[in-house]
């Protein structure tokens, strides 16, 4: 083996990588330059943010809990508990509201667009759909991607509230603070920028999530063997992507 | 009569396999031809090269002797119908969303329904079928509602990929005749992909069989069986040779 073999192969695997991210790109940028149908949007917009509003609400409501449980425990060494609304409320909106919102809605609507897309693909639906005078990308990823945009901010934001809801329980019901006390350490600490900024992340989340549904749905291998792998890279993608983008954003935002 | 399909040297590898090695095929109008060949022999990877679902590497199609090009291609494609191997209804959609689906946008949602009834009373299939998904249909039936879906719009040329695959001998003969009636009545250019030779002798005025990537014969259906091309012989009679 010559010397010089490991930097060709990783020249090779950046180049391929380099390449597959382009052509993710022109896919997704062809895909949103589209109107999308109608009928199809308003059907995506209620099956991925509608029907996944109780796994993101349960996510939220546990994990703004939790927050506060450990943010009162924490902030008793440095005398700092009664802060514990306020961390809730600008945890939840900055950071995991959107962050655990994207990784849930991944889990269940990238497979989900991955498996349907993927199916589509390996029974010729999407040949039939030439055939038919409709291009695929219109009719399958456009309404998917613009639904997705504007579905999980919206899971976000009601995910946030339900987080800030079960910090409130767990303040009132065994930390001692009163409701009053409580929600007014929330909302005096929280400003506007730290609800925007995780409203954006969700937006760019909700592409990524349905990006990586249909690229990867779009693209399977035959048989059920391809669409499984279809779904779980589009999975793996997607949360990889959502960590990525919110590090990015994060750096973006508020460094 | 001039051709209104014209495949010239057609010619579609993938990897280092020669699926597609040069094939010259012409169709004229209202002509019903059947394409025949083996397993594996690119029969499908023709028709998909015709509609530009793959891209061959070499030679052309000409669709009434212009380059089936992107552009001539869209309107090649509103006066086309296909009938898919496994019927590739959108289970998405309800039977008549599937057969009226590109009907819809021109003529609205009533009159794409009554025309999609219309045209599942045509294959055989009652009023009572368009209102379900096609996750409830038998095999049979959802191949009368591919094609149904197929001659909706009522288009000039239609292709059949393999009508009678996976169907009981009985269902075969009655798509095979359906297939036979409505070509016949609507006067379509038709080409059907098939290994059925009941299908073919149903079906065809003409076959060309594929082998090597090549047509290694055509003609009359008439004229096949005393044919001497070793292939096409051996086809049709289903002897093996090691």
């Amino acid at each position: 083996m010559s010397l010089t073999a490991p930097v060709a192969l990783t020249g090779r695997a950046a180049l391929g990588l380099l390449r597959l991210i382009g052509r993710v790109a022109l896919f997704g940028g062809r895909s949103l330059a589209m109107v999308p149908d109608l009928r199809e949007f308003l059907r995506q917009l209620v099956q991925i943010g509608w029907l996944s509003l109780p796994v993101v609400g349960l996510t939220a409501l546990f994990t703004g809990a939790a927050l506060a449980l450990q943010m009162y425990s924490g902030g008793q060494r440095f005398s700092a508990a009664e802060v514990v609304p306020a961390v809730v409320a600008i945890g939840m909106a900055r950071e995991l509201g959107p962050v655990l919102g994207g990784l849930m809605v991944a889990a269940r609507v990238a497979s989900s667009i991955a498996a349907e897309i993927g199916t589509m693909r390996v029974t010729e639906q999407i040949d039939a759909l030439v055939t038919l005078s409709a291009d695929p990308l219109r009719h399958l990823v456009t309404p998917r991607l613009w639904a997705a945009i504007l579905a999980v901010p919206m899971l976000v934001g009601v995910g946030d509230v339900i987080g800030i809801m079960g910090g409130w329980i767990v303040g009132t019901q065994s930390l001692g603070f009163t409701s009053a006390a409580y929600l007014s350490g929330s909302w005096s600490f929280l400003e506007s920028w730290d609800v925007i900024s995780g409203l954006l992340k969700g937006a760019v989340f909700g592409l990524i999530v349905a990006l990586s549904g249909c690229w990867f749905g779009m693209n399977a291998g035959r048989g059920a063997a391809g669409v499984g792998r279809a779904t779980k890279y589009a999975v793996v993608a997607a949360a990889v992507g959502i960590f990525a983008a919110n590090f990015a954003m994060t750096g973006l935002f508020f460094g | 009569m001039s051709a209104v399909l014209d495949i010239r040297g057609l010619r579609k590898a993938f990897g280092p396999q020669q699926v597609l090695d040069g094939v010259d095929l012409a169709v004229a109008p209202g002509e019903s031809l059947v394409v025949i060949g083996q397993s594996g022999t690119g029969k499908s990877v023709l028709l998909k090269c015709i509609l530009g679902l793959e891209t061959p590497e070499g030679g052309q199609v000409l669709w009434q002797g212009q380059p089936l090009d992107r552009k001539a291609r869209a309107a090649f494609l509103d006066g086309f119908g296909m009938l898919f191997q496994g019927a590739a209804l959108f289970d998405s959609l309800t039977v008549w969303q599937n057969v009226a689906f590109r009907l819809r946008k021109k003529l609205g949602d009533t009159a794409a329904r009554r025309i999609a009834i219309e045209k599942l009373a045509r294959v055989g299939l009652g009023p009572e079928v368009a209102d379900l998904h096609p996750a409830a249909l038998s095999g049979g039936m959802a191949k009368r509602a591919g094609l149904a879906r197929a001659i909706a719009a009522d288009p000039k040329v239609i292709f059949f990929d393999e009508p009678t695959t996976g169907l009981d001998p009985i269902r075969a003969a009655r798509i095979n005749a359906l297939i036979r009636d409505i070509v016949t009545e609507t006067g379509a250019t038709a080409i059907t992909i098939t290994h059925d030779m009941t299908t073919v002798r149903h079906v065809g005025d003409r076959v060309a069989m594929l082998s090597g990537g090549r047509v290694v014969w055509q003609g009359a259906v008439p004229d096949m069986d005393a044919a001497t091309e070793p292939h096409l012989h051996d086809f049709i009679r289903g002897i093996w040779r090691p």
